[in-house]
């Protein structure tokens, strides 16, 4: 057996100083991790303790800051495989001990180098709990992160903090989303045509359609109501993605049209709130939102409850307790988190659409909720929307 | 779905006495399934023959048996009780095992009795090899991943030689079906090997089956806890990663939680088949765990094991992530479902979630190497730690190092003094796993060794294997720097250096480093354990230190009493010194105060997190604990620290503790000295007119020789300051004095040697009682029936005492009151006398808490341990009499002549230990403590008593059948009685010449029987080793001269250990034998369960 060789020499890394700093002025003394400088987003913080290159490259997470309650980052290393896009789109990343080595067999890289090679500002070193238990009391906010030529005294950098743009009501999908569309062949035999709404949509999402036999034509945030079924859709899908779904007023649209024609429709994340505006609820901002992969839901359809991932720091307004009238019919509240009673799904009584607010494709996370993919097949084979219940 | 309604009561199996592989951690799972249960209003009836165990409290079930866990004696609980359902999940493999038999008997049927938290088909499912093997397969066609090592299935020698060639050659790996701790399976590179471990493996395996598999040493291992409800929910509570890579039983290794080397990918494989295991297996609600390895050259996947029930990584996986596994498989069990259970930590969520950790969590095991010096110290599949600490830190460097620390044992530490050793030296050294590789690959790197060539020669993960080298480098730098910085001091701090380790590497004590760590305000902060990475609040104080910014310790106004536990489990201090600490926590918190646990042993009830008020689990060092001390002062009034509960560990930082200011609680640290230094205590007994043996100590060889001259050989040679009779030996001549010395200098550095008259023939007793300054509650008298020489740990004991009269209790009484005042008592003593030639001798006294409070209290139903907290705290024994905490009237010296008896038997660990050449270890019992655990018989008279401690320590006495008799000559006068006696209940006697000349004089047949030294006999008579390999032997006894013990008696008793014979190995267990089975002869044995037990002696004291 030859020994799995540390992909980056052990070298005694400079301690370089770096300064995080919140809205509200507490501030926190580490060290820089990944590229130096200054980056600005909304302070959220991840309980996963496995996945962090999928969280890291979860479009969902543009513009945020992310906290990983998850002491030791980076022990694997960065592989080709395991990204969930093009790209790593947080803003900013923060950690308390990274690793100095990665050992995975499929690991290509540090972290570290990844994260300086894509100029993503870090820093690690800090107590970590200390800010998710500030987050979880005052609620998310905005943070800044200054190392190198970057700092300054903490007024100044508290200035900077307070110039950048809050996440309510920021409009992002079409800055994360593909501007081309492109084709996702199915994986043996074709049985159905998807269109994906791009909003921020992860690799695994496709891929876990595409194991079902669906051929999934991506398409831009901006697609309209003929782009979606100039492809000839047999199901209509609308993916995560990150801002305020306030702001979605075009995909609102678009799904409403989807709605009327009675395409089977699934959505995910961002794609369930829209779904949800589209059927007349309203959307609101978690305190400090759902992020991480041990989340406890329940499929009350079914009663039994599945550990999840999720990345929301919105959701959706609708009563749990009855079934509610829409302009589309009778919607009910299909899953809900055990943790706090927050909507995690809706499903419609008379037109062929669901959705869920957290991520069946679960990558990073478990697998438990991969049968809702199954229901969406069962849906454009034409079951009745009733009577598709999981494996 | 609420919780079912046809079951009124349930029987709940414990694990019976700690054995390795099957230690404290089942008390734990017991009580807190118990209580459960107990509070969901069923009636609980509990059987586990282990006084030393929470579980077995009175309070605990609503009926209580301290009666063997045979299939025979559960039976005649489950006729008395009647119960609708039997839990057989949490008493460890011996309740499985019994629940299986019970059901295979057809007595559950009979009785009615429904089988819950798991079926017998899951049961065999999950243990037996080639069904589990089937599970594999089947869960391999549904997701597509996991598979079994590649193996066959044997049932013979024949098979398994043939089986090797199966599978491609040597190595091979052999597993024994259904036996607990991996016991009998072993790595075979030769044939020699195989057929050694493999035949043992076959006599071991209940159902004669071994399984051989290809190697996978070296891989990366894994285990995941999960548990499953009746509505199919399934959530993983927690995942553990082996630093040592496969080859090294899981309970052997040092592990961390959460998995730390898996990308999500990967990891989710683990949890896909995981999840596709329990639902195949068909554990329909409760917990399990299953191994893995993984290649880490291309992440293949291998399922090693499952266990259908709670287990030991299942306590850990509880402590490590406040996930209370056992608690939750009860509730699972009565048909909860897994979301109608709250998170107790969190409130407000449930119980369906999967615990996140923000934290590294470490558990190191602890051998006991050193008691066994014959044994092979290599480790294997085969489980041979007694014990295991367990430490919480922000990153793994900070758990490791505190782990390591909370050992407590010399050498566990990293050092970075003293000369580097041989680089290849000691990277060859580091291919053999064995107690303290990683401090040899430390050494090793400090050497100049590479992160590759501690790769590989260990197959250690390169990431672990980099933060080995973090350490150093830290070490490093601390050497280096010209003046001890803040920042630097507190990277250190960090990483988990202690104040000791800094200390050493700058050539400061480490109070001084302490003070300048004071002085520039570096200290730790406590985090909470919560379940959800501070996602939700907590509402338990489960603590642990960390060198970051922000406490979470909330102040309180209640005054509080911190209470020291005992750290891991060792020979010598194990689970009844934890029983006494959480039974000072109840009391305490009864009494008003808030209790604060400090502990470091996951496997114990001590550490459960609501059994006080607020628990830190942190190391048990001097560092630690003031740290802990301090954190509370800022939190409220402190009334003090207890320190005589939690063994030798908390005593020997009694003194420290208060010269750092610390109020240390009852019997202060003068008082403890008063008992250890001999020649103060000497003072004591000659003020008090006491006799004692003989003694002296020394220095020197010089000067041991002059005592031992003085007093004539043999003498008892021990030293100081150690607990479970450490280097204690009987020494009989000079030479053997020399040699002594020269193995125990290590021992005997800072300490002198104790040298004491050996009193022949004397019958030791034990005495435990509670002092308070002014009044004496005697608590209980134990006769030992062994004879002094005998380490009081592992004789086995009877109270009341069976053959003293009222006379001797008076002298007890006078000379314990005389020693507890003149020593300075403040709660429990414990006194070890010998009665020789009438003359009362006083061994020794130890002003703690001893090994047999547990057993005390429960034989005399009264608890002493909590007597002894709040006497501690200021009450007096006339109070507590008033109170009702102990009897209004007389003591453990007056019970009523009508009480039953109570004998103590220890377990001893032999069949564990294979020396290298992989034959057996020697199982003479001596002055060192070798028991890993005791049981405890009850009944009206003392036969019957005995008979059942025997059945519950190592299996029954035999009724009928063939005894083989080989004595001493000192032992030859005392042998015709009772050799009578068995041939009058039936029995043949076998004898070598020598025995059987002694026999036949007396009149007794006995039937000459070949010595193993002289081989078989011209016409193919058998040698006694032989016909014990054969099964034709019942019962043996063989008693030793010295502690050495001839070839011939060593081949036996070996034999009867691996062949599983009752081997008896003192004359006078020989005559307690012949009572047993005499009243086993003489028709039923009852039970009696020890609510029953306790209003007989309380209607007698009215």
């Amino acid at each position: 057996m030859t020994a799995p060789a540390p992909t980056t020499p052990r070298t005694r890394r400079e301690r370089v100083p770096a300064v995080l700093i919140l809205e509200d002025g507490r501030t926190f003394r580490g060290q820089a991790y990944g590229a130096v400088g200054e980056t600005f987003g909304e302070a959220v913080f991840n309980t996963g303790m496995s996945g962090y290159q999928e969280t890291l490259t979860d479009p969902s997470y543009h513009r945020q800051v992310v906290v990983m309650t998850a002491p030791q980052i980076g022990n694997t290393g960065w592989n080709d495989e395991d990204d969930e896009s093009k790209q790593i789109w947080v803003a900013g990343y923060v950690v308390r001990d990274p690793a100095r080595v990665a050992s995975n067999w499929r690991s290509r890289r540090s972290l570290d180098e990844e994260l300086a090679n894509q100029g993503v500002v870090g820093i690690s070193g800090i107590d970590t709990r200390a800010l998710t238990r500030h987050l979880r009391e005052r609620g998310a906010m905005r943070v800044g992160i200054f190392s190198g030529e970057a700092l300054a005294d903490e007024q100044t950098l508290l200035g900077r903090v307070l110039q950048a743009p809050e996440m309510k009501g920021a409009d992002l999908c079409a800055e994360v989303a593909t501007t081309e569309p492109y084709v996702v062949p199915a994986i043996g035999e074709k049985k159905f045509t998807v269109a994906a709404l791009d909003l921020g949509i992860k690799a695994m999402t496709p891929q876990r359609m595409a194991e079902r036999g669906i051929e999934v034509h991506v398409l831009p945030a901006g697609a309209t109501l003929d782009d979606v079924y100039a492809v000839n859709p047999d199901g209509v899908f609308f993916s995560n993605g990150p801002g305020d779904p306030a702001t979605a007023d075009h995909q609102v649209e678009v799904a409403r049209g989807v709605l009327a024609r009675k395409t089977p429709f699934f959505g995910i994340c961002f794609g369930n709130q829209i779904l949800g505006r589209a059927l007349g609820f309203g959307t609101y901002k978690l305190k400090y939102g759902h992020r991480g992969i041990n989340q406890p839901v329940q499929d009350r359809t079914t009663g039994k409850v599945e550990v999840t991932a999720h990345n929301h720091g919105f959701a959706v307004n609708a009563p749990l307790d009855k079934v509610s009238d829409t302009p589309f019919g009778r919607v009910e509240v299909s899953h809900v988190c055990l943790n706090d009673d927050v909507v995690e799904g809706l499903q419609c009584l008379d037109t062929p659409a669901f959705s869920v607010q957290y991520h069946p494709e679960a990558a990073a996370g478990p697998h438990d909720a991969a049968y809702l993919f199954d229901r969406f097949v069962h849906l454009m084979a034409g079951a009745p929307a009733r009577t598709t219940a999981g494996s | 779905m609420p919780k079912r309604t046809d079951i009124k009561s349930v029987l709940v199996i414990g694990s019976g006495p700690i054995v390795i592989g099957q230690a404290a951690e089942f008390d734990y799972s017991g009580t807190q399934a118990c209580r459960v249960l107990k509070s969901e209003g069923l009636r609980v009836v509990l059987v586990n023959s282990n006084p030393a165990t929470i579980m077995t409290d009175p309070e605990i079930a609503d009926a209580t048996y301290v009666e063997p866990i045979t299939p025979e004696f559960v039976e005649k609980i489950i006729a008395k009780e009647r119960p609708d359902a039997l839990l057989p999940t949490l008493g460890g493999q011996t309740a499985l095992n019994t629940a299986i038999s019970l059901h295979k008997a057809g007595t559950l049927e009979k009785y009615n009795v429904e089988l819950i938290g798991a079926d017998v088909e899951a049961i065999n499912k999950g243990e037996d090899r080639d069904l589990f093997k089937g599970v594999v397969e089947a869960v391999n066609a549904k997701i597509g991943h996991g598979e079994s090592a590649r193996s066959v299935i044997c049932h013979s020698m024949d098979d398994v030689l043939k089986g090797v060639e199966t599978l491609g050659g040597y190595p091979v790996v052999v597993r024994p079906s259904f036996t607990m701790g991996g016991a009998g399976s072993g790595f075979a590179h030769d044939e020699e090997d195989l057929r050694r471990i493999a035949g043992q493996g076959l006599a071991l395996s209940p159902t004669t089956e071994v399984l051989l598999e290809e190697s996978i040493l070296g891989w990366k291992e894994y285990e995941l806890e999960l548990m499953r409800d009746k509505h199919d929910n399934v959530v993983v509570v927690c995942s553990i990663e082996n630093f040592d890579p496969m080859g090294v039983h899981t309970g052997d290794s040092i592990t961390v939680a959460p998995a730390m080397t898996l990308t999500d990918r990967e990891y989710q494989i683990l949890r896909d088949i995981g999840i596709a295991v329990i639902r195949e297996v068909g554990v329909d609600t409760g917990g399990c765990n299953i191994q893995f390895a993984v290649n880490p050259e291309d992440g293949r996947v291998i399922v090693i094991e499952m266990n259908p029930r709670v287990s030991r990584s299942s306590a850990l996986a509880s402590k490590a992530t406040g996930f209370p596994i056992a608690k939750i498989a009860a509730k699972l069990a009565v048909g909860y479902t897994l979301d109608e259970i709250p998170n107790d930590i969190t409130e407000q969520t449930p119980a369906s979630f999967e615990p996140t950790l923000d934290y590294v969590v470490v558990k190191v095991p602890r051998f006991a190497f050193e008691k066994f010096p014959s044994a092979d110290a290599t480790l294997t599949t085969t489980m041979k730690s007694v014990g295991e600490a367990m430490a919480m830190g922000r990153n793994f460097p900070e758990a490791l190092n505190k782990a390591l620390r909370s050992l407590e044992k010399k050498g566990s530490q990293f050092t970075w003094t003293g000369p580097t050793g041989d680089k290849a030296e000691l990277l060859a050294k580091a291919v053999v796993p064995t107690d303290g590789r990683i401090n040899t690959v430390m050494e090793a790197i400090r050497a100049g060794a590479t992160p590759e060539e501690v790769f590989e020669s260990t197959k250690i993960d390169p990431w672990f294997v980099d933060q080995l080298f973090l350490l150093d480098e830290i070490a490093g730098e601390l050497a280096e720097a010209e003046k001890l910085t803040p920042e630097l001091l507190r990277h250190a701090k960090r990483h988990g250096f202690s104040d000791q380790q800094i200390g050493e590497i700058r050539g400061l004590r480490p109070d001084v480093v302490r003070e300048v760590r004071h002085a520039l305000g570096i200290r730790p902060v406590f985090k909470t354990v919560d379940t959800c990475a501070a996602e939700f609040a907590a509402r338990t104080p489960y603590f642990y230190s960390s060198y970051d910014e922000e406490t979470e310790v909330a102040p309180r106004t209640k005054p509080a009493v911190i209470i020291l536990g005992s750290g891991p489990n060792r020979i010598g201090q194990g689970i009844e010194f934890d029983y006494s600490c959480v039974h000072a926590s109840f009391a305490l918190a009864e009494a008003g105060y808030e209790t604060v646990m400090v502990n470091c042993n996951p496997e114990t009830v001590s550490t459960d997190y609501d059994t006080s008020d607020r628990l830190y689990f942190e190391p048990l060092t001097l560092e630690d604990v003031l740290e802990i001390v301090h954190a509370e002062q800022q939190a409220g009034p402190l009334a003090g620290v207890i320190v005589q509960l939690g063994g030798q560990t908390p005593l020997g930082l009694a003194q420290a503790l208060k010269d750092n200011g610390v109020p240390i609680v009852g019997t202060q640290p003068e008082a403890i000295d008063l008992a250890e230094e001999r020649g103060a205590f000497g003072r004591v007994l000659r003020d008090a007119g006491l006799p004692a043996p003989k003694h002296g100590t020394a220095f020197s060889f010089d000067e041991a020789k002059a005592i031992a001259d003085e007093i004539g050989y043999p003498v008892l040679a021990r030293p100081s300051y150690v607990l479970g009779g450490r280097g204690m030996e009987i020494v009989y001549d000079e030479a053997s004095l020399a040699s002594y010395l020269e193995r125990h200098a290590g021992l005997i550095s800072d300490h002198p040697v104790l040298i004491d008259r050996f009193l022949d023939d004397a019958v030791e007793i034990d005495v435990d009682a509670l002092y308070d300054g002014t009044e004496l509650y005697l608590g209980g008298v134990m006769e030992h029936i062994e004879e002094a020489g005998i380490h009081s740990g592992d004789s086995a004991c009877a109270l009341p005492p069976i053959t003293l009269g009222g006379y001797d209790i008076k002298r007890l009484r006078t000379s314990t009151e005389a020693i507890a005042s003149g020593v300075g008592v403040r709660g429990l003593i414990n006194i070890q006398f010998a009665l020789a030639g009438d003359i009362l001798y006083v061994l020794e006294a130890n002003p703690r808490a001893s090994r047999t409070v547990p057993f005390t209290s429960k034989a005399t139903a009264v608890p002493l341990a909590k007597a002894a907290a709040r006497i501690s705290l200021g009450a007096t024994i006339a109070e507590l009499r008033q109170e009702g905490l102990l009897p209004a009237e007389g003591d453990g010296g007056t019970l009523p002549a009508d009480c039953p008896i109570s004998v103590k038997e220890a377990v001893l660990p032999w069949s564990r230990f294979r020396d290298v050449a992989g034959r057996g270890v020697d199982t003479v019992l001596g002055p060192e403590m070798r028991s890993t655990g005791e049981v405890m018989g009850i009944d009206r008279v003392f036969g019957t008593a005995y008979a059942k401690s025997q059945a519950g320590a190592y299996g029954a006495l035999p009724t009928k059948g063939k005894v083989f008799v080989s004595v001493a000559n000192r032992d030859k006068r005392n042998l015709v009685f009772p050799a009578r006696a068995l041939v009058e209940l039936g029995f043949e006697l076998l004898a070598t010449t020598g025995t059987a000349e002694v026999l036949q004089r007396g009149g007794i047949p006995a039937t000459v029987v070949r010595k193993h030294s002289e081989g078989e006999g011209p016409n193919g008579e058998k040698t006694i080793v032989q016909l014990i390999h054969e099964g034709a032997v019942d019962l043996i006894i063989n008693t030793p001269y010295g502690t050495g013990g001839r070839l011939d008696g060593y081949e036996i008793r070996t034999a009867a250990v691996s062949r599983g014979v009752p081997c008896l190995t003192t004359v006078q267990a020989m005559g307690a034998a012949v009572q047993g089975i005499d009243a086993l002869h003489r028709g039923d044995v009852g039970v009696m369960s020890l609510q029953e037990h306790a209003a007989l002696i309380n209607s007698g004291r009215k």
